[in-house]
């Protein structure tokens, strides 16, 4: 038998609010209704399940996946991290989902008309599988600030987007990761939604273990799932 | 619990050729796509299609779309579900609004069944857009199960003239049946979203 104990809730302590008047966008996006509860069934503790089979390695190299005709111009990283829940369980067999500008801040996106050059030989979208422990690794380039339209003179700093499902439809997670010592983090509206104390959670930390001598500074960013309900021991 | 739970933040407005490349013509391929036939899927093959609209009624070219659907017996294929699922049929599909002149999204896929017994045949919806700073859930229920969707807890739960907002309309039309089933992010008639 399976476990059919349910997820807990989403932390509304952690997550961040529908309408937020720093993220202009949210004012006719957020829902304003109260959200209707639901207890889970096999619909919420179902997902779609993507093993290792989804992936190819060259996908985790985004040095490399986009390549045509040389190396992508920028400075070489590597971002590695754990897939955890609530409970503190690595979450093994998970698909994880980046896209990313290029080191100009440019994205390979047709709608970004961002004036930044885009380098034919970087595409920025790369996905890997957790292995046993937890454990993605992706290779990449360190993305780069870019301005939007949500202020005068607004400027993202430089961010990677990530993409989990997680176990069930539950634990389903999309967010950006931020480097340390950012100092566009003060004033960027979007990475300013999570709340205190959560946002610092999406700063990935710069760690001399994982940099590769002669090839890539390295980062450390762990994500945290929603974690199964844990019953209380009765007496 | 000893960890806090990571932050959501908005997909943004640049997510198609990460999640959606095929789709919007990027060189990488899909996880999904809005297609989740095969031929070896039984059961009865329907299209689901509708828009995403924001608060000032303006249809969304840039929302993303998940859906996560149980087989036409009820069983969906995840450990979870002990019962097995029909070979070649994963329940689950991806697509974005920025493709269709009209700013649909557009589902080929298959009707379920129902899960349990008491349970009105559903489909779970994941909405992410600009803007939307965590995801949002709802669920496709049918219009053509009016007695099932009556029996069904959840549908119940539903404060009554809010329901509309969870029914699919069938049309019949000479490639099959079609439902329609649009979101609204606010106002009005804003759709019904579950705390999941």
């Amino acid at each position: 038998m399976s476990d059919q104990s349910p997820y807990n809730p989403r932390d509304w302590e952690t997550q961040a609010k529908f309408i937020d008047a720093g993220y202009k966008s949210t004012g006719l996006r957020g829902p304003k209704k109260p959200m209707i509860p639901i207890s889970q069934s096999l619909s919420e503790l179902t997902g779609p399940v993507f093993g290792h089979d989804s992936t190819d390695p060259i996908d985790a190299d985004l040095t490399r996946n986009g390549a045509r005709n040389g190396e992508p111009l920028g400075e070489r990283i590597v971002v590695t991290g754990r897939v955890l829940d609530e409970n503190g369980r690595p979450q093994p067999n998970m698909l994880v989902e980046v896209w990313q500008t290029n080191a100009a801040g440019r994205y390979i996106h047709a709608a970004d008309q961002h004036d930044a050059p885009l380098d034919p030989n970087f595409f920025g979208g790369g996905r890997c599988v957790t292995d046993a422990e937890g454990n993605y690794r992706f290779k990449t380039l360190k993305p780069a600030a870019y301005p939007w339209g949500n202020h005068p003179n607004a400027w993202r700093p430089a961010h990677i987007h990530y993409s989990l499902f997680g176990p069930s439809l539950a634990t389903r997670l999309v967010t950006q990761m931020y480097f340390p010592g950012d100092p566009l983090l003060a004033l960027d509206p979007i990475f300013n939604t999570a709340p205190p104390g959560a946002r610092e959670r999406l700063i990935a930390d710069f760690s001399i273990d994982v940099t590769e001598e002669g090839y890539a500074l390295g980062y450390v960013f762990d994500l945290v799932l929603r974690g199964r309900r844990q019953t209380p021991m009765e007496d | 619990m000893t960890l806090k739970q990571t932050a959501s933040q908005t997909v943004g407005p640049f997510f198609a050729y990460g999640l959606t490349p095929q789709q919007y013509g990027y060189q990488m391929t899909s996880i999904a796509d809005g297609d989740l036939l095969s031929p070896e899927v039984a059961g009865e093959r329907i299209r689901i299609e509708g828009r995403v609209f924001d608060g000032a009624g303006a249809p969304m070219n840039d929302a993303m779309l998940e859906i996560w659907q149980a087989d036409a017996q009820g069983r969906y294929a995840h450990p979870a579900d002990t019962r097995g699922s029909n070979t070649g049929f994963k329940g689950f599909g991806r697509t974005g609004t920025g493709t269709d002149p009209e700013q649909r999204f557009i589902f080929e896929t298959i009707k379920p069944g129902s899960i349990a017994d008491g349970q009105a045949p559903h489909i779970n919806v994941v909405v992410f857009a600009r803007g939307l700073v965590n995801h949002v859930y709802t669920r496709i229920y049918f219009s053509d199960e009016a007695a099932a969707n009556a029996a069904d807890a959840v549908f119940n739960s539903v404060p009554e003239e809010r329901r509309q907002t969870l029914l699919a309309t069938r049309t019949d039309a000479p490639g099959g049946p079609v439902y329609r089933f649009d979101i609204h992010m606010q106002g009005e008639s804003e759709t019904v979203f579950f705390d999941v």
